[in-house]
């Protein structure tokens, strides 16, 4: 038995486990989306139980970008860079159909899906999405934060 | 003051300059010669019984496809006028061709209009002769073309711009 394979398997399984329950959030809102994200965070729906309960504000300090709402080209240069600033590891959530692929507003002025910009970890559907489906989300990409190969 | 009697007013100033006038829902309307209106919108600012002291809004309207309308001038320049001393209105227009989308600017009446005209110009490609400062008000420098103009693709999709530095 290979000692150092077996020690680095058990590690990432640590670092993941310790990783996926301390989900810092950047909530980069942009539009209605963010009362839907609202009744998540707060205590009825309480992500907090999933430790993803403290949103920081500075990309610096946070793990999971969660883009909330409606993007437009002018704001686009500003989540490219707020993704940027952000250390890794760090993860990307979609939230609403408006970020995943622009939603109804096919027209001049919105980016047509936030992959355009920057990788996406987990599209959330809905307009806006329940806090049920924001939960579910948020469990995906807890299992795939867990999975992953951990960089450290 | 009645809206039928402004325009009987601003006609009998202007005479043929007002290319037509007409009034429904209570809103009374003239269009007016491109030429003259600089001097029918100081009139309507500075005659003491009309006294327009607000510009309300002044935007365009595209006409390409609209029926009856393809073969008119295509832009129509609108500016709606309010008076707050004397709690009345006034609607006028000015029409312009495509290849001389040109309108006399109305900055120095009313400085709202900067804003207003800035913004007809981003979304019409309908230029004021005499602004300012006539740039994009919202959209972006690199974006291409006139997004309300009837002829901009729905689907047509702008290159997206990187961050400033």
């Amino acid at each position: 038995m290979g000692v150092g394979s077996f020690f680095t398997s058990k590690l990432d399984e640590a670092i993941g486990w310790a990783r996926k329950y301390s989900i810092f959030q950047y909530p980069f809102v942009t539009a209605c989306c963010g009362m839907e994200y609202m009744a998540t965070a707060c205590s009825h729906y309480d992500v907090d139980r999933f430790g993803a309960g403290l949103p920081r504000f500075s990309p610096r300090q946070a793990d999971v970008l969660f883009v909330v709402g409606t993007i437009s080209h002018k704001m686009a240069p500003v989540l490219k860079r707020v993704y940027d600033q952000m250390t890794e590891p760090k993860w990307v959530v979609a939230f609403g159909v408006c970020t995943c692929t622009g939603g109804f507003y096919d027209n001049y002025a919105t980016v047509q899906g936030i992959d355009t910009i920057i990788p996406v970890d987990v599209y959330i559907p809905g307009c806006p999405p329940r806090p049920e489906s924001v939960i579910d989300g948020l469990m995906k990409l807890q299992d795939k934060i867990a999975a992953q190969t951990q960089r450290f | 003051m009645d809206g039928a009697r402004i325009l009987e007013l601003v006609q009998a100033r202007f005479g043929r300059a007002v290319v037509e006038t007409h009034a429904r829902h209570g809103d009374h309307t003239a269009v007016v010669d491109r030429a003259a209106l600089p001097e029918v919108l100081r009139h309507c600012r500075d005659e003491p019984g009309l006294a327009f002291d607000v510009l309300m809004d002044l935007t365009a309207v595209d006409y390409l496809k609209y029926p009856g309308r393809e073969d008119g001038p295509r832009f129509e320049v609108v500016y709606h006028l309010y008076s707050i001393a004397e709690n009345h209105r006034l609607r006028l227009k000015v029409r312009v061709d495509e290849d001389d989308a040109v309108v006399p600017t109305a900055v120095g009446l009313w400085p709202i209009a900067n804003w207003l005209e800035r913004e007809v110009w981003d979304m019409f490609g309908v230029r004021f002769d005499g602004h300012p400062d006539l740039r994009r008000l919202l959209m972006y420098e690199e974006f291409s073309g006139h997004p309300l103009r009837k002829d901009y693709p729905v689907s047509r999709r702008q290159p997206l711009i990187g961050p400033r530095i």
